[in-house]
């Protein structure tokens, strides 16, 4: 950067370069790391895997579903980041999403409408709960939501347990599977695309000439919008600004007038929506809940938000890249699942992409705070 | 000018944490036009000064005035808003965010209504642009992050915030001693183009070096008190020296070493 400093010699007209500056604003993007990650995740298995299945219509669908669950939460938990704060009880509000909505269905007989509306006001609650201890403590957030995560997931299979005597609950869309809020969640899209591709031969077909893939699972469509309202939030309003500068220096927003104490509560109350939606998405498409619905997933989408160009001290990172995070996630998961690669490397795998993400993180931060 | 009714001035001022007074019966007044520097040793009381300036704490005894009338600030944003910015040393950028998010940050342009309405980032990014063109800082590109600037540079982007949000009184809290000559003299250079445009500047510092050039007028501080007022013409950088709290320490330090000095050495009338 060249920065003249003269009183004497002031207002050059910018340096009409448009071509290199665009340049170097897209080196400086946090998302660069993860889009790169992806192109040689694919190639990787395309050249490993290109018989496995992994990219038939059917592989394609299963990784950008396993992605897209992940990805959901990913952006909210990219965010909560830049805020420069943890919830660690994302995992455990899954599973208590899970049986509110199992147990409101199947004991109390509400319709799943009502069900997933009380699912998703308690999640607001939580989230609160888990802004509002935060602030008013000032004790690290990575603490109070390991509380959280006890406690959630404590009364998850206490509750559970006293009132059905299990740990499951089946049956919560029987009779319900044509309705549109289960379509909504659980449903997939597209399927006149996949019958007229499978009648023309493009993609693989059943004897009676159906399509083997019948449909993409909504939860992509759910993933999509969730990073892009995300994103919006993040690049375009005033609130995202906020979210930026309460996670690189909260005294400093504090100094200029911004509610920081509202942003961060704002902030949890997003990650406990999208583990809401999260559990919403598994209930409606199973149609089962199960008390340990979304364990470890508190850790999966901080490894996502962190490939995504998140850093662990807030003030830097981004909703796409999280997306493109939990892309690489699901498609490693299912890749080294086609390709037959015993899955206790996956885990290998995940340690070892987390550790290169933050190294590589940390040296682009180095990059855009020193002087040039 | 000193006629004028000041800008923002305290009467009588006692600020008392517990049993410790932090600053006893201060008067003080700062001027448009003017750069009035606040000089003290460390624990003179300046930070103490500053914060009831701002609005971080209320005084315990007496009343500040600001154009004449009294007010008491409930907080630093009151204070903001009654016209009254103060650039912290380090406190005042967030060095990953873009230059442009940083100037903005709390009072962001915004267009379009409801769920379209967004950050202005054209119009935000030019009148950056044209805001630091004007004190001499030609920066590529609006977005780039604030850590990627110096600190004369970074100072000069504060100082600039709070004058575009219309800052009337600018309080600098020791913004030139993090820094080496050459930045500082930028920051120095940009405080007086601040006095041209009307504003009232009130310097902290504890190096006389950089507040005597800059100085129309000298409050000294120690332990809580004020030593005096002084405009320019009626006294020297030494006088100034002499009379903060460093200055008599360093008579002190000089008779001290005196007498470690053998007779008839040549070093007594070397330190002498």
């Amino acid at each position: 950067m060249t920065i003249v400093t003269d009183a004497l010699n002031p207002a050059h007209p910018p340096e009409p370069k448009p071509v290199s500056r665009r340049l170097v604003r897209l080196m400086r993007r946090p998302e660069l790391g993860a889009i790169t990650g992806t192109v040689i995740v694919f190639l990787a298995f395309g050249i490993t895997a290109g018989n496995s299945g992994l990219f038939s219509m059917a592989g394609i669908a299963n990784f950008l579903q396993v992605s897209a669950q992940l990805g959901i939460l990913a952006a909210a938990v990219a965010l909560l980041m830049i805020g420069g704060e943890f919830d660690l009880s994302l995992g455990s509000m899954i599973g208590f999403a899970s049986v509110t909505i199992g147990l409101c269905v199947t004991q109390f007989g509400l319709s799943i409408p009502v069900a997933v509306a009380i699912a998703f006001v308690i999640a607001i609650i939580v989230g609160a709960l888990n802004g509002i201890l935060v602030v008013r403590t000032r004790l690290p957030s990575f603490i109070v939501t390991l509380a959280g995560l006890f406690i959630l997931r404590g009364l998850t299979l206490a509750i559970t347990r006293t009132v059905t005597g299990r740990t499951q609950i089946p049956y919560i869309t029987d009779g319900q599977e044509g309705s549109f809020v289960v379509w909504l969640f659980g449903g997939k899209f597209g399927a006149p695309v996949f019958a007229w591709l499978a009648a023309h031969g493009v993609i693989a077909a059943r004897p009676d000439g159906s399509a083997m893939v019948q449909g993409l699972s909504m939860s992509i469509l759910w993933w999509v919008a969730v990073t892009a309202f995300a994103t919006w939030l993040l690049v375009k309003t005033r609130f995202g600004n906020w979210v930026f500068a309460v996670g690189g220096d909260d005294r400093a927003a504090r100094n200029v007038g911004v509610p920081v104490d509202r942003v961060k509560i704002l902030l949890f109350i997003g990650t406990a929506l999208s583990a809401t939606l999260f559990a919403v998405i598994q209930v409606l498409e199973a149609g089962s809940a199960d008390t340990l619905r979304g364990t470890q997933k508190e850790f999966q989408a901080i490894i996502a938000a962190v490939i995504g160009g998140c850093l662990l001290t807030g003030g830097y990172g981004s909703a796409i890249g999280a997306m493109f995070g939990a892309l690489i996630f699901g498609t490693v998961e299912m890749g080294i699942f086609y390709t037959g690669i015993d899955t206790d490397w996956f885990q290998v795998f995940l340690g070892s992409m987390l550790l290169i993400a933050v190294l590589v993180n940390n040296y682009v931060r180095r990059k855009a705070t020193e002087a040039r | 000018m000193t006629d004028a009714v000041p800008l923002i001035e305290l009467r009588n001022v006692t600020r008392r944490f517990g049993s410790v007074t932090a600053l006893r019966d201060m008067s003080f007044a700062a001027h448009a036009g003017e750069v009035h520097c606040l000089l003290g040793d460390n624990g003179a009381g300046k930070s103490t000064l500053i914060k009831t300036l701002s609005g971080v704490h209320t005084p315990s005894e007496g009343q500040m005035y600001v154009d004449g009338r009294p007010v008491t600030f409930a907080s630093p944003r009151h204070a903001l808003d009654a016209g009254i910015a103060t650039v912290f040393q380090d406190l005042s950028m967030i060095p990953l965010m873009s230059i442009t998010r940083n100037f903005f940050l709390g009072r962001e342009p915004v267009k379009g209504a409801w769920v379209t309405k967004r950050i202005d980032m054209k119009k935000a990014d030019a009148i950056v642009y044209e805001e630091l063109a004007r004190i001499g800082i030609n920066v590529r590109d609006p977005q780039q992050a604030v850590g990627t600037l110096s600190g004369g540079e970074r100072q000069c982007v504060a100082i600039a915030r709070a004058v575009y949000h219309g800052a009337r009184v600018l309080i600098l809290d020791e913004p030139t001693s993090a820094l080496g000559v050459h930045q500082a003299s930028i920051v120095l250079r940009y405080v007086a183009q601040a006095r041209q445009r009307g504003l009232a500047v009130i310097f902290i510092t504890h190096n006389i070096h950089h507040a005597y050039p800059i100085g129309d007028v000298f409050t000294m501080l120690n332990r809580g008190r004020s030593l005096g007022t002084f405009r320019k013409g009626d006294i020297t950088e030494k006088e100034v020296l002499d009379m903060m709290a460093g200055g008599r320490e360093i008579r002190e330090l000089q008779q001290e070493l005196e007498r470690f000095t053998k007779p008839g050495s040549g070093v007594e009338a070397a330190i002498s």
